[in-house]
């Protein structure tokens, strides 16, 4: 059955050659293509995922062997793949909502003329996640690591003509390299530390070195962790990433890859149990990112940028979950699984309503859409109340279980990290019901506003070729579109349930990731009491504030938080001015220093050189007597030295 | 008679040939005196020659004698042909070769 | 008496040249298919030497060796280990596609102009320089490898004097001035090294009796040659300092901007990809192997310049607005990682340093070659004048992307494996030093995404609106070193198991094993 694993990751990594080196030929039947790839690699996955199930706990785990890749001395890097209880619910959730994802595109992009290659960079982006979670060391790990972050750029930039999404795809693609540096230190002090970087010896032997080497690699896959899941202090290129299509901003930047990071941290589980410090490095990130996100995600009148902040929090979660050690790994994952269900679908939503507002992106000017658009209303909605944690739908059993978590963690450290926990549970339920009425609810702001926001001009260009420009219709989505969020919608609503009646989720991953209960100083249903307050609280004020009064069409100035909150929080601008403009320092000073210094002076001696024969070229002034004079003198001078030679 | 004084004189000879190249202009006589200088060195040779009883010098002393014969053929026809083109013997004003 | 494969590898490419040059001025285009069909054939005795090579026997291999000048001891031997089996068989991959992609680099500039271009001299120069640098790899004889190392400065002098890019923005008459200033560098430089290297040659001589590399190699090794501290020091930094100039290593590197801005883009390529990567070559044959105690002594220093060479010369190339500047500027930094590999005396350094100039000669050809052809199309050198060429020739802007992406190293193409290879050998004995090096990796992702960014990307300018896309020659060119960049990245076995054997035994020429880690956990 391992024999299977490889055909996985060809699927779509054949539909990625196919599409980008077919050419136009394959202009009319491409999309297609790609999503046929994207499903044969999902029931590929569900074949596995019931040979799975069929074996005892203890033996979930195959490995197929390729080939050597890399052998030097003793560096030993092999293409390996490992299908265990983790990497199968990355798979099922990658190559699912990966399939929903492409059949979604066939009609959001159906005007685009360079859908083919959209499907392209979509297969490439799902081949390169799969070898991401299938990998078996870290090395090959790597590959995919950067192979999403590839695809990711090239998807960014997808409508690269548009100057915007060419400089956030390379933002995020040089954000990315920064976390890329911190996994690949982490890989050297494996390889230094262990002799190896392939999972089985290093998590197998961490107790036979010093807590100091594990907290060194455990910092580096944290910071690896930090690029690619856009946590604090790495997080900047999130936002601008929404510069790329929304599927894209819905597979790539909610549902699978920003949630990598989370992967990499529940992977390597065995370090960080053995490094408290880094540990708690981890958790203090993901409680930071929590919040940001969430603070950013109040103030955008972007939706997609909104919901991005919300991922970014959301993740945030995730981190916190993986960095409490055993007591949160499972529940991690388990919010990462909903997360991706619900993320997914709200973004497929906010393209639904895109697409009807002749891709308007500013929420001022929605409003009143629940008529004109009853099945996205619905999806979103449920989307909506699963990312609160309404009770009874996903996101109440995994971010619950996250929040008892923190608290469980004791100690000082654990009243931080749950009142961390809770406060973000209360900003996301504003926030998220602040999209909510700004959309749906409210009065129809998109009536006699036939110009498009000077602010934030549109993301999605298609609509300048199709000559919208006038009032917009608002109007549902084509089939095509609308069943992926009906399937995400479903599993918004019962995938939390499911998870965690008779504790599916957490018996089926305990054998990987190991499992303990904690010590909480709270009972279960204290936190979920608190929960449920912060939620109320947080959906009142939202209520107070936008659902009761009318919503200005332009944003009002706003306090001092919710201006910086509009700019990410100054992090880009403390970034444009230490990294942007000192780095244009730098290498326009170097750049001179080359060019003066370095070059000078071998400009200068060769210029040195040239005056000196200069000079000596006087000497030959022609005089038949001035040479004698010189050799006279020179003769002169041999006798004195010789007669001086001998005295001495 | 100590032949140490040959030497003396050779030493004499040379230091006037020396300064005349220094300091006369006319070819003509910068000419003699390279002629001296070289006689002198003959009169050197022959005398070490003698003080040291081996026949090394007087036979240098006879190469001399026909390079010297050779160098007055080809400098003297060099200095008439310099006189028919510029009119003029003196050594300054042939100054051509430079850079 | 077997057949002398390496003389004719070697031979064959020269008397190319001659016959090449030898074609009438009037059938130009003979000359072409001369060259092209030539550095054909030469590849396929290079194969031929790549084949009967095998990685598991005697460390030199093919060798041959006859009396040359008896009076001095200097002998005509040639022999490859696996290093000089995969430079040589780099070498001869890449003249096919330099060849190609300078085809019309040097045709006359208008039809009956009396500016004539000596088409068949561009194309014997190439063949000459690769008849040289096949030779240096071949030489294990010190004195014939010096007498190729330098002669090889005149076919380049010539190539980067005598042709230049088509357009320039200052008119001919300043393109003239500007290549002969670039020529003339060059040829300075590296008589420079040159000369400082043949008086360590003669010193070489002078101590050992004879020229001959496993002679004296042994001869140091079983102890009967002994040399003093400070003369194996001096030599060796006569020897090395020739190397660093022909690598090029900060800071001795200023000649390689101004050489592969002036040249045309196959003279660039074949500057940087194949002409250097003696000097880099040469640092592991010679210096490693005649000297192993000076090269330890020096190997903190040589480090640190390395890692220079990469931070600086990735900030120099960030800082660049010429596409060719921009592109040489990578190199050093390349060269950097090359050198850093070597010296870390690992073997995973070493191997990931031989396998470093294998990938990024193929890399660097890749990148430069589509530079070239986009640079012929606009006639500029200048990053900002181009802008949204992806809209307007897709193709060109996808392999421009590959070639770029192959620069920064991203994994699944091959210039990764190589420089991580590096960065581990390196960081195993010095771990602050790799730690730096890997900054090395963020600022390559900068430099390759803003030229591909200003270049590729946004509104189309007016003058590349009609920019034809790439022509079948020239992709003919490109597509065979893509797909050589994602085999060697998917599969890099086939030159790691020639190279690891060599590696091995120079590894024990310095007397230095791999650190051991501190946990056995692989098993």
């Amino acid at each position: 059955m391992e024999n299977l694993i490889a055909p996985l990751i060809a699927a779509p990594l054949l539909g990625a050659a196919v599409l980008l080196l077919g050419g136009r030929r394959l202009d009319r039947v491409g999309h297609w293509v790609g999503t046929l790839l994207s499903a044969t690699s999902f029931v590929f996955g569900l074949i596995l995922f019931a040979d799975l199930l069929g074996k005892d706990a203890e033996h979930r785990t195959l490995t197929q062997h390729l080939w050597t890749w890399i052998s030097v001395g003793s560096f030993q890097a092999d293409v390996t793949f490992r299908l265990d209880q983790l990497s199968m619910t990355f798979v099922l959730l990658i190559t699912g909502v990966g399939s929903l994802i492409h059949l979604y595109s066939v009609g959001y992009m159906e005007h685009d003329e360079r859908r083919r290659r959209f499907f392209g960079y979509l297969n490439l982006f799902l081949a390169a996640m799969l070898l991401l979670v299938l990998a078996d060391n870290y090395l090959l790990l790597y590959v995919g690591w950067e192979g999403v972050g590839l695809a990711s750029y090239l998807l960014i930039g997808f409508w690269q003509h548009k100057p915007s999404a060419a400089t956030a795809a390379k933002k995020a693609f040089l954000v990315n390299r920064v976390g890329d540096m911190g996994l690949s230190i982490a890989i050297m002090l494996m390889f230094t530390t262990f002799g190896s970087f392939a999972f089985g010896p290093v998590l197998s032997h961490t107790g036979d070195t010093s807590e100091g080497k594990l907290t060194a690699i455990g910092l580096m896959l944290l910071l690896a962790a930090c690029g690619k899941s856009a946590q604090v202090p790495l997080q900047s290129w999130l936002g601008d990433a929404m510069e790329g299509p929304t599927p894209v901003s819905a597979l790539i930047h909610a549902a699978t890859m920003v949630t990598a990071g989370v992967y990499l941290i529940v992977r390597s589980g065995a370090v960080f149990n053995a490094a408290p410090d880094a540990q708690l490095a981890v958790t203090v990130v993901g409680a930071v990112t929590l919040l940001f996100g969430a603070i950013v995600g109040c103030a955008k009148d972007d939706i997609k940028k909104a919901l991005a902040g919300s991922t970014m929090s959301q993740i945030g979660y995730m981190v916190l979950a993986a960095g409490l050690g055993p007591i949160g790994y499972v529940f991690a994952i388990m919010h990462l699984v909903t997360h991706g269900f619900f993320k997914a679908g709200l973004f497929l939503g906010a393209g639904s309503v895109m697409h009807g507002m002749n891709d308007e992106v500013d929420m001022r000017r929605y409003g009143g859409l629940r008529k004109y658009m009853p099945v996205t209303f619905i999806t979103f909605g449920l989307g909506y109340l699963a990312i609160i944690g309404f009770p009874g739908l996903s996101g109440f059993f995994s971010k619950d279980k996250i929040i008892e978590a923190a608290f469980a963690k004791g100690g000082t450290e654990g009243w931080i990290l749950g009142g961390a926990a809770l406060l973000g549970a209360a900003i996301t339920a504003f926030y998220m019901t602040r999209v909510m009425l700004m959309t749906f609810f409210g009065e129809e702001r998109w009536r006699n506003q036939p110009t498009r926001s000077p602010q934030a001009p549109s993301a999605e260009p298609a609509a300048e070729h199709r000559g919208e420009h006038a009032e917009p219709h608002p109007h549902e989505s084509p089939k095509v579109m609308t069943i992926p969020m009906i399937v995400l919608a479903v599993g918004s609503v019962f995938g939390g349930a499911f998870f965690s009646i008779g504790d599916r989720f957490l018996h089926w991953l305990e054998p990987v990731t190991g499992h303990s209960e904690g010590d909480s100083p709270l009972s279960a249903a204290a936190v979920t009491g608190a929960t449920m307050v912060c939620l109320v609280i947080g959906v009142a004020i939202a209520w107070a504030q936008y659902g009761r009064k009318p919503v200005p069409v332009v944003a009002p100035r706003g306090s001092l938080l919710t201006r910086a909150a509009r700019r990410d929080l100054l992090q880009d601008d403390f970034n444009h001015v230490v990294l942007v403009r000192g780095g244009e320092h730098l290498t326009r000073s170097l750049v001179y220093v080359d060019h003066t210094l370095v070059d000078g002076v071998v400009n200068g001696t060769a210029a040195g050189f040239g005056g000196l024969s200069g000079r000596l070229r006087r000497l030959q002034n022609g005089f038949a007597r001035s040479y004698a004079v010189s050799m006279f003198g020179g003769a002169a001078l041999l006798v004195a030295a010789t007669l001086l030679m001998r005295a001495v | 008679m100590n032949p140490v004084n040959y030497l003396y004189l050779a030493a004499l000879l040379f230091t006037i040939g020396a300064t005349g190249v220094l300091i006369r202009r006319n070819a003509i006589v910068v000419f003699m005196c390279i002629e001296l200088m070289l006689n002198a060195c003959n009169l050197a040779f022959v005398a070490f020659s003698r003080m040291h009883g081996n026949l090394d010098g007087q036979i240098i002393a006879f190469f001399t004698m026909v390079v010297a014969a050779a160098e007055v053929v080809v400098g003297l026809a060099i200095i008439v042909s310099l006189f028919r083109t510029r009119h003029s013997a003196s050594v300054d004003d042939a100054s051509l070769m430079k850079l | 008496m077997s057949f002398p494969l390496l003389t004719a590898t070697a031979a064959l490419p020269a008397i190319g040249a001659v016959a090449t040059a030898a074609v009438p001025a009037a059938r130009r285009s003979a000359a072409k298919w001369l060259a092209l069909l030539v550095s054909l054939a030469t590849l396929a005795l290079a194969i031929t030497v790549l084949v009967r090579f095998d990685p598991d026997g005697t460390r030199y291999q093919l060798t041959e060796s006859h009396a040359w000048i008896k009076d001095f001891g200097v002998r005509y031997e040639l022999g490859v280990d696996g290093i000089a089996v995969a430079l040589i068989a780099l070498t001869a991959v890449l003249i096919p596609f330099i060849i190609l992609a300078g085809w019309h680099d040097a045709d006359p500039l208008e039809t009956g102009s009396r500016r004539w271009r000596p088409t068949q001299g561009f194309f014997a120069l190439i063949l000459a320089v690769e008849a040289m640098v096949v030779i240096s790899f071949e030489a294990t004889d010190v004195f014939l490898f010096y007498i190729f190392f330098e002669a090889m400065l005149i076919p380049m002098y010539f190539l980067i004097g005598g042709f230049g890019d088509r357009a320039h923005e200052h008119g001919e008459e300043a393109a003239a001035t500007q290549r002969s200033y670039a020529a003339v560098k060059f040829l300075l430089y590296n008589l420079v090294g040159g000369l400082i290297m043949l008086a360590a040659v003669i010193g070489l001589y002078v101590v050992a009796g004879n020229f001959s590399l496993q002679e004296i190699a042994q001869a140091r090794t079983n102890g009967s040659l002994h040399m003093a501290t400070s003369t194996e020091r001096w030599l060796f930094l006569g020897f090395f300092f020739a190397f660093a100039v022909k690598a090029p290593l900060w800071p001795l590197h200023t000649w390689l901007p101004n050489a592969m801005q002036e040249s045309t883009a196959p003279v660039a390529v074949l500057i940087t990809a194949v002409v250097d990567k003696v000097g880099t070559f040469a640092m592991l044959r010679f210096c490693l192997q005649l000297f192993p105690e000076a090269s330890k002594w020096a190997t903190p220093v040589i480090l640190v310049l390395a890692l220079i060479s990469i931070v600086y010369g990735a900030l120099l190339a960030v800082g660049q607005r010429d596409i060719k500047r921009l592109v040489a500027y990578a190199s050093i930094s390349h060269f950097g990682f090359i050198i850093m590999g070597i010296f870390a005396m690992t073997s995973q350094g070493q191997s990931g340093a031989t396998l470093y100039m294998v990938n990024h000669g193929i890399s660097t050809a890749a990148l430069m070659l589509v530079a070239g052809f986009l640079i012929s199309r606009r006639g500029s050198r200048l990053i900002g004048d181009y802008g949204g060429v992806q809209k307007v020739a897709p193709v060109l802007a996808g392999t421009f992307l590959i070639g770029g992406l192959a620069t920064l190293s991203l994994p699944g193409l091959a210039p990764f494996v190589s420089e991580f290879l590096v960065l581990v050998g390196t960081f195993t004995r010095y771990p602050a030093i790799g730690v730096i090096a890997t900054f090395g990796i963020v600022l390559a992702a900068l430099y390759v995404l803003v030229l591909y960014q200003r270049t590729m990307t946004g509104p189309v300018k007016p003058e590349v609106s009609a920019m034809p896309d790439l022509r079948a020659r020239e992709l003919v060119v490109v597509a065979p070193l893509i797909v050589l960049l994602i085999f060697l990245g998917v599969y890099p076995k086939p030159v790691t198991d020639i190279v690891n054997p060599a590696v091995k035994q120079t590894m024990s020429d310095v007397h230095k094993s791999d650190p051991k880690p501190e946990v056995e956990a692989a098993k």
